[in-house]
C-alpha cells in the first residue's frame, strides 16, 4: 500500500512538474518546473545544522531566495577527547542544509570569517555552471563573495569546498547538502533528517586523545583514522540519537562528503520503503543498503512499525565497529508482536551430544573398562553416538537421502563385509557405490574423530536397527581397521 | 631532488654561510630589525610545475630576520600619519586594517609590542618597506619560498617530512590560540618566523594565479598550478607550501586578514667581492 501511495505521489509530481512546464519560458521549456523570474519578495533561506532539516517550501512560486552560508575553521570534538581542527561551512560538520524550489534564484553568499587561515570557496553541485561556483566564491579571510544561480534540477544535491589543495579541505569537513525541492514539494512525513558521511584522516591512530593534525598522508593513501556520521563519533547516538515513534514516516537525506570512501549505507532492522538513489529521480523500492558515492546523496525513506534502536551504518562494517561509522535512530511506541515478536525462547542449547541420555555412552564407556560390556549396552551408546554424528545425512530413521546419501536401514552394503564397512566410517567414502541396488557418488567425510570404542558402538547399534542383520561390532574389531591404511578401499566398489 | 643539484647547494649554502658573516655590512637606515643576506643562486620552485624545468635564478638579497612586529609598525605610522588607522584611503586597505590596535596611534591588550602585526594591506607592507630605505621592498614570492625552504640544518629541508610536519602544525591549530611573538627559532640563514606564526605578503602575490577554482588544470588557459593540490606540482608533499599561496592568491592588494603581516627585504647590489 505504501508504495502504491509513493507511487501516486510521484505520478501527482509528473503531472504538476508537466503542468508547470507548459507555462514556462520556451528558452527552458524542456527543463520541468518553473523558470519564470523570481516572484515576490527575496527570502531569505533558513539554515539548519545538522542532523535537522529546513521546513519544507510550501511556496507555490519561484522567489529569490538569499543564502548566507559563513565558513568557519574551529576546533571540536571528533572523538571522546579527541579535537581536530575542522574547517566547516555553518560551524558544523556537515555544513548547513539549505533547502530552496525548483526555480528559484538563489542569491549565495559565501563569508568567510576572519579568524581562519585559509582562503575557501563553495562547489554547489545543484549549480549548473563553471565550478558549480566555485569559480565565483574563491574567499579570502574576513571577506564575503556573492553569487547567482537559477535552481534548474531538483533534487538532492551536495556541496563542498574546491580550493586547493580541494581533498584536504573536504578531508576537514567541508562539505552539506543543498535540497531542490520540486515545484510539487515532496510527500509529507513525519521526520526529515539530515546525514552525512565523511572519512578522516588524523596522524595518531584512532581514538589518540588530544589535538589531531591532518594526515595527507593517510588521505592519498585513503587509509582514513575515522569514517563518521555528522562529523564526530558519537554526533548521533546517546542522548544526541535520532528519535520517532512508531508508525511514523520517516526521510533521511543521506549525503556522502568523502573525500575517498563510498558509502554502503544501511539501517540495521529496516527496509527502506523508497530511494532516491545518488539522488536522482529514480525511485527503488524494498532496499537493505543503498550506495552513495563519495560528492553524491540519496533520500531514504522508511516507515517505523517496531520500537527499538536502529543502527545506521556504512555497512562497510569494519567502519562502522572500528571507525565510528555509526548512529542511532531510536523509535518509540508500543510492541508490535504481530511483525516482531522480541525474544520468545531463552534456552540453554548444547547440542545434539548433550542430550540427557548421553548417560549410556558413559555406561558402556564404564562397562567396557570393565570388560562386561554387553551387546545392549553397545546398542544403547549407538543410539546416542549416531544421533549426534550420523543422522544428519543418513537421517534418524536410517533412511538417507535418495540419490544423496545412502540408506542405513536393511541396507545391503551392510550386510556384506563388516571390515569394510568400519573402513568406511574411519577413513570416509567417496566416488561411486551401489547400495539396494542404487548408485549414490558423493563423499562422506572420515569419521577419525570417534574413537574405536564409539564406532563399535555406532555400528552395533546400526547392525541392529531397521531390519538389519543384528551382531556386535567390537572395539578391537575397530581398532584392527583403523591400523591399516585406507589404500585399497576404493578398488572394492 | 637529485645528486647534481644537492651538490650545487652544497655551493650555496658555503656562499650563503659567507654572505652571512658580511650581512651585517648592509647599511642601517631607521631599522629596528636586523638584515641577513642571502646569496644569489638557484632555486627550484613548488611553481615550476610537472615539467622538468630549470630552477630559477634567485639574485642576492638581504631579508629581514623577523616579521615587523606592532611595535616597529606604531613606529612607523607615528612617522607617517597617512597609514593610521582611519586616516588611511580605502583604496590603500580595508575596514579591517589594524582593527586589533586600541585606538590608530595605541597599540592596547589586543596586539602585543612584539608579536607580528597583522591586519596591514600589501599597500600598507610596501610603504613600510620602502621606508626602510635602501630600495626596501616586500620579498619575491621566489625570495621568500627560497628562505621559507631552509630548516635549521639545511637550506632546502623541503624533502624532509620534519619540515613539512612543523608547517602543517600550524594549519591544525585554530586562529583563537593567541599569536606568539616574533622571535622563533632561527633557520640555517639566521632568519625566523617564516612557518608556523603568519602568513606574509609578498611583492608579487597577485602574480600567484591560482585558479579561483583550484581544479580546472585541464583548462586551455590553465594558470601556473592549481591541480587539487597535486596534478600540477611538481611534488606532491609540497602542498603545505601550495596552501600560502593559495592564501596569497585569494587576497586583493588592500586586504587584510588577521593572520597576514609582511617582512621587508632589501637588494644587495652587486654585493662585496
Amino acid at each position: 500500500m505504501k508504495t502504491l501511495r509513493a507511487f501516486i505521489s510521484l505520478a501527482a509530481t509528473v503531472l504538476l512538474v508537466c503542468v508547470h512546464a507548459a507555462t514556462a519560458a520556451p528558452a527552458t521549456a524542456r527543463i520541468p518546473g518553473d523558470f519564470g523570474p523570481p516572484q515576490g519578495k527575496p527570502i531569505k533561506a533558513v539554515l539548519t545544522s545538522p542532523p535537522h532539516v529546513p521546513p519544507a517550501i510550501t511556496r507555490k512560486y519561484p522567489a529569490k531566495v538569499i543564502v548566507e552560508l559563513e565558513v568557519v575553521e574551529k576546533e571540536m570534538q571528533i572523538s571522546e577527547g579527541v579535537s581536530y581542527l575542522f574547517w566547516t561551512f555553518g560551524g558544523t560538520v556537515p555544513g548547513s542544509f539549505i533547502r530552496v524550489r525548483q526555480g528559484d534564484t538563489v542569491e549565495f553568499h559565501l563569508k568567510n570569517h576572519p579568524s581562519s587561515k585559509m582562503p575557501h570557496n563553495i562547489d554547489l553541485h545543484g549549480v549548473t555552471g563553471p565550478g558549480g561556483g566555485a569559480t565565483s566564491s574563491f574567499t579570502a579571510p574576513g571577506h564575503e563573495s556573492q553569487f547567482t544561480f537559477k535552481a534548474l534540477n531538483e533534487g538532492i544535491y551536495v556541496y563542498h569546498c574546491a580550493t586547493a589543495p580541494v581533498g584536504m579541505h573536504v578531508a576537514n569537513g567541508m562539505y552539506g547538502l543543498i535540497l531542490v525541492e520540486p515545484p510539487g514539494g515532496m510527500a509529507k512525513v513525519d521526520h526529515e533528517f539530515y546525514v552525512m558521511q565523511g572519512d578522516f584522516y588524523t596522524v595518531g591512530k584512532y581514538r589518540e586523545k588530544g589535538l589531531q593534525a591532518f594526515d595527507m598522508e593517510k588521505a592519498i593513501d585513503e587509509r582514513p583514522t575515522y569514517v563518521l556520521f555528522n562529523g564526530a563519533e558519537g554526533a548521533l547516538t546517546g542522548d544526541k540519537a535520532l528519535t520517532a515513534k512508531t508508525n511514523q514516516k520517516v526521510r533521511m537525506f543521506v549525503g556522502n562528503g568523502g573525500p575517498n570512501l563510498v558509502s554502503s549505507f544501511h539501517v540495521i532492522g529496516e527496509i527502506f520503503d523508497n530511494v532516491r538513489y545518488e539522488g536522482g529521480s529514480n525511485v527503488q523500492h524494498n532496499v537493505q543498503t543503498t550506495l552513495i558515492p563519495a560528492g553524491g546523496a540519496a533520500v531514504v525513506e522508511f516507515r517505523t512499525e517496531v520500537p527499538g534502536s536502529y543502527v545506521l551504518v556504512d555497512h562497510s562494517i569494519f567502519r562502522a565497529f572500528n571507525k565510528g561509522a555509526l548512529a542511532i535512530l531510536k523509535v518509540d511506541g508500543p510492541e508490535n508482536k504481530a511483525i516482531y515478536s522480541g525474544k520468545e525462547l531463552d534456552a540453554v542449547y548444547l547440542g545434539d551430544r548433550a542430550q540427557p541420555n548421553l548417560s549410556a555412552v558413559t555406561t558402556a564407556t564404564a562397562a567396557a573398562a570393565k570388560g562386561n560390556l554387553t551387546q545392549q549396552e553397545q546398542i544403547n551408546a549407538g543410539k546416542v553416538l549416531f544421533t549426534g554424528t550420523c543422522s544428519v545425512c543418513h537421517q534418524a530413521n536410517g533412511e538417507g537421502l535418495a540419490g544423496v546419501f545412502p540408506p542405513l536401514a536393511k541396507s545391503d552394503y551392510l550386510a556384506g563385509d563388516v571390515k569394510r564397512v568400519i573402513a568406511s566410517v574411519l577413513h570416509g567414502l567417496s566416488g561411486k557405490v551401489t547400495v539396494n541396488g542404487k548408485e549414490y557418488n558423493s563423499v562422506m567425510p572420515p569419521m577419525n574423530q570417534l574413537n574405536n570404542d564409539e564406532v563399535a558402538n555406532i555400528l552395533t547399534y546400526v547392525y541392529n536397527t531397521w531390519g538389519n542383520p543384528g551382531g556386535r561390532v567390537t572395539s578391537d574389531e575397530v581398532k584392527a581397521v583403523r591400523a591399516q591404511p585406507p589404500v585399497a578401499r576404493r578398488a572394492e566398489h | 631532488m637529485t645528486l647534481r643539484s644537492r651538490s650545487h647547494w652544497t655551493r650555496v649554502v658555503s656562499r650563503g654561510l659567507f654572505s652571512l658573516c658580511i650581512g651585517a655590512a648592509v647599511p642601517a637606515v631607521a631599522r629596528a630589525a636586523g638584515y641577513v643576506s642571502i646569496a644569489a643562486g638557484e632555486f627550484a620552485s613548488v611553481l615550476a610545475g610537472d615539467t622538468e624545468v630549470k630552477p630559477s635564478s634567485v639574485p642576492a638579497f638581504a631579508m629581514r630576520t623577523s616579521p615587523v612586529t606592532n611595535r616597529e609598525f606604531l613606529e612607523f605610522v607615528k612617522r607617517n600619519q597617512g597609514w593610521a588607522r582611519g586616516r588611511v584611503s580605502r583604496v590603500l586597505a580595508d575596514t579591517q586594517y589594524l582593527n586589533h590596535w586600541r585606538t590608530p596611534r595605541e597599540l592596547g591588550d589586543a596586539a602585543l609590542a612584539d608579536q607580528p602585526v597583522i591586519n596591514v594591506s600589501w599597500f600598507a607592507a610596501q610603504a613600510f618597506c620602502e621606508a626602510e630605505g635602501a630600495g626596501g621592498r616586500l620579498p619575491s614570492w621566489l625570495e621568500w619560498e627560497r628562505v621559507a625552504a631552509a630548516d635549521t640544518t639545511h637550506t632546502d629541508a623541503r624533502p624532509n617530512p620534519a619540515w613539512r610536519a612543523e608547517i602543517l602544525r600550524w594549519y591544525s591549530t585554530a586562529t583563537s590560540v593567541t599569536l606568539a611573538n616574533t622571535g622563533g627559532t632561527a633557520n640555517v640563514y639566521g632568519i625566523q618566523d617564516m612557518h608556523g606564526l603568519i602568513w606574509e605578503w609578498v611583492d608579487d602575490f597577485n602574480a600567484l594565479l591560482v585558479a579561483a577554482d583550484s581544479r580546472s588544470q585541464g583548462d586551455p588557459d590553465k594558470l601556473q598550478f592549481c591541480g587539487a593540490g597535486a596534478i600540477s606540482l611538481k611534488d606532491r608533499d609540497n602542498y603545505a607550501v601550495l596552501m600560502r599561496i593559495a592564501l596569497l592568491s585569494s587576497l586583493k592588494a588592500v586586504d587584510t586578514t588577521r593572520n597576514l603581516g609582511f617582512r621587508c627585504v632589501i637588494p644587495v647590489s652587486k654585493g662585496p667581492k
